[in-house]
């Protein structure tokens, strides 16, 4: 064909110079005189994108000035319109013109009204007010007499038109069904296609009449039909099966040429309708073998018949193979399908090549000996210069990756993800490569450093599953809990590592997801001894006069990065990896040393998962050639399939030049665990795929076991650390987070002697029991440094009472008192919130006060846009039985930021055979989100000059607080600030608002005046807290 | 147009599922638009964005490589008639190879009705060209592959244009014919 066209101008303004230009008939002639010709000339001739502008600009009001002319004739108007397109095709606004091109549909002559429609096709869209203006213009075309002027109107109806106005043609349309002239029966038949699409409950009743025009003499009225029997059989194929014979049929005599020539496409027969009806047959012979037997001849008949003369024949070929593999299998036509493939494959015209990778991708999972036939040519294409080759390549290997290739392919894959620079191939990459490491990796390290890949190349634009998805997993875990371990100090190691680098910048969700495993922060750690070593005095209350020094330091480059801080510590349970490498404990020489030896742990650790399916020894021969058995296994295949290809690979491994060679391995790599016997498994890919990574099924177990074990590590680095950093406040930190422990075993035991009391009162002599077995750390004398103990212990004895159902995880946090919100005869609602670590869990207790059973009892919040919502599993099952009480647990973390928002839901549950619903709300502030932050007085002093936001404000205090322990103490409890330290008339506290944007306090006191200066890395939050602040110092 | 989408989000969602053919673009060397034919609604910043983004892929392809292109979630169906390229967006499920045909057929199409069609023809005379595209595809699909009949319509219509001045009883006989 290019040759036909090849005589188009390379040099366009030279030609306008000419008359004439490349022969065009009458059509072109006119248009030279034309306004629109001058308009094009104008246009080319220009050079600046700001010149263009300016002439269109002029040429749009002059058409706006023509158009609302009175003395404006429908000629000029069409002239007008043809420019108005010519406009828009440029990129520029004319939607003043479309009223005029309704208009002009409506009242011109034929030629006019013809640029009308059309102007108004390409203008608007279907659900475009204006268009109804046009529903009666319509109308009257329909019932013209002029043929031309009916079908005018079905092209537009079938390009474009308002669904709610189908009715009013409707009725004109199915009558031209029956219409004389076959071109306008094909049209209705288009029409009522795209009606179809848009409503399809309004055609329903004309299915009679689609059989009707599939019967049709004319074949351009029946090709038009299989549009509409293609898409319904798409949606329902069972209820179409009796025409299979028709379809089978009709096949048979286009293939066998009984068309009217005009149909043939470069000699071969209605290539176009050959296509749509082998999609049919597709669909309807899919997972049905009777159907399909009726299928088996024509389909053989045409890859017989498609002699591969013309491109066209191998669209036709393509689309017969991905029938007969589509429909249920007859192993003689498979094995013709095959070899056609194998021409694809095997073609050096590249798009062929493409289709043939398609086309393997398509069948592989059926037949992965076809891989293996044809894996030379895959591993060229693997570095085809074509991106689209490679591309499909590794969408084929994606395919058969198994445990065994994972890592060859996944490096392919992350090859390509570096090359390219298309965000949504990074994102469908970026998901592949997740979805496979969590399958089939081989070990630790490689999954942490993949997905490292991943988190690096993927982080701003991939699927927002995969962070998810992949922090989960180390929270979450396996079976084994030193695998769990080993997994997340790898994590953390390799996140060392990468911080380590310098001038790299990582992307926001990567960082997230380090600062979330590390919740300590412990990456940090480095410079902070770094710092120390270099002689930089550690924190001092007087901050001010450090500030200039410190500002110079490092720390403040990883403000930017949006860091989360999130309490650090050696209680471990704020990550929930669970992991913490790190210390807040630094300060001096002994807990740098400290850190170090902490560090070298971990490295002598090993990090295999010894699991079966992991063998470490075959992972690491890998493209070794003692890993080539599968070779002459796929040769044996090769020569029972097809002989040729074998010779020929034959002889390429022959050769064995030096890159066939590496060629060789690579395919050995590749295709490894793709031989027959491994035919069976990989049909069963989606059922059979261990998955290495999998998450555990019973979501109860994880969670205990997970928290057992935390609570182990918590108490062994607690022992450690009491051992070497003997430090006053330390040590006594340690006794009193042990002093709570059995404060809350106490009170819990207590409870559970107790539990069938509901009772709201606080417990006050239990606590006074339980203090009474460590008085020494609960005595009120004992505050001169520190309050904290005390109060928590006491929050948490008094609360602890009403926790008489809880889960016994529940119990180690603070909780608010229990609150009645809502109640009838039968049941009474009460809810109360526990301030866990890292979230607000909010418990409803449904007491069932009647002597009857609750059945399907369910409890559900509704969804606000500032919380995520989690139901807590195995807490809720949905009977109730008679007097007694359930619990449903919901975790929430905020998404957005706000002050107060109600929280509501509603029980439903059945009684007798009743269905009751009762609606009930709860308020929920931010401070539900405010933690304690646990940092040491050095990282205060470094997060307090990196924080930009900040807020100061003097507070009267009463006599009765005059002393700052006393004064902090109410925040500490009402506020859940932690006091990290309190110097002479100076304090300095922490929180942070959950998930982890932290901010810092600083008290002083002057007489009766208590000075409060807050800062934050979020704006808001510091003027929210001294609020807050301010109410509890003046309230109490 | 801005407003586009909302209410009919819902219907476009139907038939994106089945629309073969999302759009097809005609454009040259030089990166000018001549032609373009959404097949489904799209909103004008998109189609801009769409049409810029798409030329710059395709201009930068090299002539031996491939003529199908994955792009956004679409495979893309290009080939180059001289100083023009004509590109058709379609599903990735759809076989790419009839698409290219389709092309072929609609250069054919054009040629025989401009008679060695070249890039000028089209620039000045782009209505015909939708008009031969209209009666070629519709809605995307393909609706006669017959080039007879094709142009038949086609030519059936511009004689009304040579007696472009005569009585509109003349034209109804005509149509009637």
């Amino acid at each position: 064909m290019s040759d036909i066209v090849e005589k188009t101008l390379t040099a366009l303004p030279g030609l306008f110079l000419q008359n004439q230009p490349g022969g065009g008939p009458a059509a072109a002639k006119a248009s030279f005189s034309s306004r629109l010709g001058g308009l094009v000339r104008g246009i080319t001739a220009l050079t600046s994108k700001h010149e263009e502008e300016k002439l269109i600009q002029q040429e749009l009001s002059s058409l706006k000035a023509t158009v609302s002319a009175p003395t404006t004739t429908l000629k000029m108007m069409k002239e007008c319109m043809v420019r108005f397109i010519y406009c828009e095709m440029l990129g520029y606004d004319a939607s003043f013109g479309y009223i005029h091109a309704i208009k002009l549909a409506q009242q011109g002559n034929l030629l006019e009204k013809r640029v009308g429609y059309l102007a108004v096709s390409l203008f608007l869209h279907e659900s475009h007010e204006l268009l109804l203006l046009l529903v009666n213009t319509v109308v009257k075309d329909l019932q013209s007499t002029n043929l031309v002027e009916v079908c005018m109107a079905l092209t537009v109806v079938s390009q474009i038109f308002p669904r709610e106005m189908i009715p009013a043609v409707l009725p004109l349309i199915e009558d031209k069904l029956q219409h004389s002239k076959e071109i306008v029966r094909r049209k209705a038949v288009l029409a009522l296609y795209k009606f179809y699409l848009i409503a399809p409950n309004q055609v329903q009743h004309i299915h009679i009449k689609f059989r009707r025009a599939l019967c049709d003499r004319d074949v351009g009225v029946m090709a038009a039909s299989l549009h509409i029997y293609l898409r319904m059989i798409k949606e329902n194929p069972s209820g179409y099966k009796d025409l299979t014979g028709s379809f089978v049929t009709i096949l048979k005599q286009v293939v066998g040429g009984k068309l009217p020539v005009d149909f043939n496409y470069h000699s071969v027969p209605a290539p176009w309708l050959q296509i749509q009806l082998l999609r049919i047959l597709g669909l309807l012979g899919k997972d049905d073998q009777r159907t399909s037997e009726l299928t088996y001849d024509v389909l053989d008949e045409s890859l017989r018949r498609a002699e591969l003369s013309h491109n066209v024949t191998y669209a036709i070929l393509f689309e017969c193979v991905h029938t007969i593999y589509s429909i249920y299998p007859k192993s003689e036509l498979l094995e013709k399908a095959a070899k056609c493939i194998g021409k694809f494959v095997l073609s050096p015209k590249i798009n062929l090549k493409y289709l043939g990778l398609k086309a393997l991708t398509y069948v592989i999972q059926q037949d992965p000996t076809l891989a293996l036939q044809h894996q030379m040519t895959i591993i060229e294409c693997l570095d085809h210069p074509d991106p689209i080759i490679k591309r499909e390549t590794l969408e084929l290997l994606y395919r058969i990756t198994n445990a065994q290739n994972i890592t060859v392919i996944v490096q392919k894959m992350l090859e390509y993800l570096h090359q390219t620079k298309e965000e949504y191939v990074i994102v469908n990459l970026v998901g592949k490569i997740a979805e496979l490491a969590e399958k089939y990796a081989p070990d630790n390290a490689w999954f942490i450093q993949t997905m490292n890949a991943v988190f690096s190349v993927g982080g701003d634009v991939m699927h927002p599953d995969i962070p998810s998805n992949f922090l989960r997993l180390l929270a979450e875990g396996f079976d084994d809990e030193t695998e769990n371990q080993q997994l997340r100090l790898y994590a953390v190691q390799s996140y060392l590592t990468l911080l380590d680098v310098e001038n790299v910048f990582y992307p926001q969700r990567f960082l997230q997801v380090m600062s979330w495993v590390d919740a300590s922060l412990s990456f940090l750690d480095g410079f902070v001894a770094e710092g120390l070593s270099q002689g930089v005095a550690p924190y001092k209350p007087h901050h001010q006069r450090q500030e200039e020094k410190l500002s110079q330091e490092k720390v403040l480059n990883f403000e930017p990065y949006g860091l989360s801080f999130s309490s650090s510590g050696f209680t471990g349970r704020q990550s929930p990896a669970g992991v913490s490498l790190g210390s807040d404990i630094s300060g001096n020489s002994a807990e740098t040393g400290l850190k170090e030896t902490n560090s070298l742990k971990m490295e002598g650790i090993k990090k295999l998962w010894g699991k079966e399916g992991y063998l470490p020894k075959k992972e690491s021969k890998t493209g070794d050639e003692s890993e080539t058995p599968p070779i002459p296994q796929e040769s044996i295949i090769m020569e029972n399939v097809d002989q040729a290809i074998t010779k020929k690979d034959q002889a390429q491994v022959l050769t064995q030049s030096k890159e066939e060679k590496e060629k060789q391995l690579l395919a050995s790599s590749l295709f490894v665990g793709l031989g027959t016997d491994s035919t069976i498994s990989l049909l069963g890919k989606a059922d059979t795929a261990s998955h290495k990574f999998r998450k555990k099924s019973k979501v109860k177990e994880t969670k205990s076991g997970e928290t057992t074990s935390i609570h182990n590590i918590t108490c062994s680095s607690f022992s450690s650390l009491s051992n070497v950093a003997y430090e006053g406040h330390y040590y006594l930190n340690t006794l009193q987070d042990r002093g709570d422990k059995e404060i809350k075993t106490n009170s819990l035991n207590s409870e559970l002697l107790d539990s069938e009391s509901l009772t709201e009162l606080p417990l006050v002599e239990k606590l006074s029991n339980c203090s009474l077995s460590t008085p020494s750390l609960f005595d009120d004398n004992n505050m001169e440094i520190f309050h904290p103990p005390q109060s928590t212990a006491a929050s948490v004895a008094k609360e602890i009472s009403l926790a008489s159902s809880l889960l016994e995880e529940t119990t180690d946090y603070m909780h608010s008192n229990l609150i009645e919100v809502c109640n009838n005869e039968t049941v009474s609602v009460s809810s109360y919130k526990i301030w866990k670590d890292d979230c607000l869990l909010m418990i409803w207790s449904v007491t069932n006060k009647s002597g009857l059973e609750l059945k399907s009892a369910i409890l559900e919040i509704f969804p606000t846009e500032n919380f995520k919502i989690t139901e807590q599993p195995g807490c809720c099952l949905p009977v109730i039985e008679a007097e007694s009480t359930k619990n449903f647990q919901y975790s929430v973390q905020m998404e957005k930021s706000f002050t107060e928002e109600n929280l509501s839901g509603f029980l439903n549950y059945h009684m007798v055979d009743n269905s009751v619903q009762l609606e009930f709300s709860i308020n929920l502030s931010l401070l539900d989100f405010i933690r304690p932050l646990k940092i040491s007085t050095e990282d205060f002093g470094k997060l307090w000059l990196s924080f930009a936001n900040d807020v100061k404000q003097n507070v009267k205090m009463s006599e009765s607080q005059a002393a700052l322990p006393s004064a902090l103490k109410p925040l500490q409890q009402k506020l859940r600030l932690h006091v990290i330290d309190v110097i002479g008339n100076e304090g300095l506290l922490a929180c942070q608002l959950l998930p982890s944007i932290p901010c810092l306090l600083h008290c002083r006191v002057h007489a009766d005046v208590l000075a409060l200066w807050f800062r934050s890395s979020c704006p808001t939050l510091p003027d929210y807290l001294l609020y807050q602040c301010q109410k509890v110092i003046e309230g109490s | 147009r801005a407003g586009r989408g909302g209410a009919s989000a819902e219907r476009a969602g139907r038939e994106r599922k089945d629309k073969k053919m999302r759009f097809m673009l005609l454009f040259s060397r030089q990166g000018k638009l001549r032609l373009q034919k959404w097949y489904l609604a799209t909103s004008d910043k998109e189609r801009k964005k769409m049409v810029r983004e798409l030329m710059q892929v395709v201009l930068a392809r090299k002539p031996k490589m491939c003529s199908f292109l994955e792009w956004r979630d679409l495979k893309v169906v290009y080939k180059r008639y001289a100083s023009l390229y004509f590109c058709c967006a379609i599903e990735g499920q759809d076989n790419e190879l009839i698409t290219l045909e389709l092309i072929h057929r609609y250069v054919e199409l054009l040629d025989k009705y401009f008679g060695s069609v070249c890039e000028l023809d089209i620039i000045f005379n782009f209505e015909k060209a939708y008009f031969i595209l209209d009666e070629f595809l519709m809605g995307g699909d393909v609706q006669d592959t017959s080039k007879k009949s094709v142009l038949k319509a086609i030519e059936q219509a511009d004689l009304l244009q040579e007696e472009d001045e005569s009585p509109r009883s003349v034209l109804e006989e005509m149509g009637l014919a």
